[in-house]
């Protein structure tokens, strides 16, 4: 019985998806350890700290900092890198997404082939025939708004929309505003013209 | 090394959460934005109020850290335009690629090595910010 239990119920369980009332607490446990810790919750400044590292402080003073201070955050990245490493070989059976019959109807439209196949879609993120030029620029042009945004706004989904409303910050709640605009122009009104 | 063990711990269990509840997914951030799935909402929304009662607790016993130190909460500075337009240049950037920078490196412990590119390019508009700061209106 117990076997049964363990192999079916708690495995099945473990390997499909989880729920968002799972995922959801254990995102706000990762942010209140942190803040345990006695450190802040917030990812992208680790943007920050790598560009020091890597000698922008010669060029800009946003980037003379004393980024030991910082080495935390990093380890804070490498864990995650190992989660998604852990979630992926030892805790999932495919990397399907099961995506709403809606959204897969508005993707095939766009063009996509299949929708829902892997986590990411190949005509952006390439596949085993490689990355196209179109899927390069693509990649290149959004992580710069993204590394951009989050400076210019202080903080991005980490830092804001969780660390910050749960701290009822006035300016996090009008930066999550502003990245919802910036989410559904481009989803709704530019995603028709690029795909 | 010791000392940092817990944050690599705590990464550990942030990347394994991001993965599992495919917050990572390209596909789960163009469904938010569609309003075509509650997902999104519910894990976002879940982390919030969770996060205001452990938040409020925190304060209300004026608990101390794993050192014994005071915890200190620190209000952000009160502005419009830097939160408003910083904040539209990151969501455009968030739906185009599907993922913030948390995703950015699970997903390269998932083995996408594409999103590299994506990192790549974080790092540059970083440093653009870096470079513009001094221009822009705060």
């Amino acid at each position: 019985m117990l076997t049964f239990i363990i192999k079916y119920v708690i495995m099945e369980s473990i390997l499909g998806m989880w729920p968002w009332y799972v995922a959801g607490p254990l995102i706000a446990l990762s942010m209140l350890l942190l803040i345990y810790f006695g450190k802040t919750f917030g990812y992208s400044d680790n943007l920050r700290t790598m560009c020091s590292i890597a000698g922008a402080g010669r060029v800009s003073s946003f980037f003379d900092i004393d980024w030991k201070k910082q080495v935390w955050n990093l380890m804070f990245v490498l864990g995650s890198v190992l989660g998604g490493f852990i979630a992926v070989n030892y805790l999932s059976t495919d990397a399907k997404v099961e995506l709403s019959e809606n959204t897969i109807d508005s993707l095939t439209t766009l063009g996509f082939s299949a929708p829902g196949a892997q986590y990411l879609p190949s005509e952006i993120f390439g596949g085993d025939a490689g990355i196209s030029l179109f899927g390069i620029l693509i990649l290149l042009l959004g992580g710069i708004l993204v590394g951009f945004g989050a400076r210019y706004a202080g903080g991005c989904t980490s830092g804001h929309a969780i660390t910050g409303l749960s701290n009822l910050q006035l300016p996090s709640l009008i930066a999550v505003i502003g990245f919802f605009i910036g989410g559904l122009v481009m989803t709704h009104l530019l995603f028709p013209i690029i795909f | 090394m010791l000392k940092y063990l817990k944050y690599i711990l705590a990464g550990i269990l942030f990347g394994i959460v991001m993965g599992k509840a495919e917050i990572i997914s390209w596909y789960r951030i163009y469904e938010m934005f569609s309003f075509d799935a509650f997902h999104m909402y519910g894990v976002i929304g879940s982390a919030v109020i969770l996060g205001l009662i452990g938040v409020y607790f925190m304060k209300k016993s004026s608990m101390s850290d794993i050192d014994g130190s005071a915890i200190h909460f620190k209000d952000k500075k009160m502005s419009y335009i830097r939160y408003i337009v910083g904040g539209i240049l990151f969501g455009l950037g968030w739906a185009l690629v599907g993922a913030c920078p948390g995703p950015m490196f699970v997903l390269l412990g998932f083995g996408y090595l594409s999103i590299l590119i994506v990192i790549f390019g974080a790092l540059i508009g970083t440093f653009l910010y870096g470079l513009a700061r001094p221009h822009l209106p705060h």
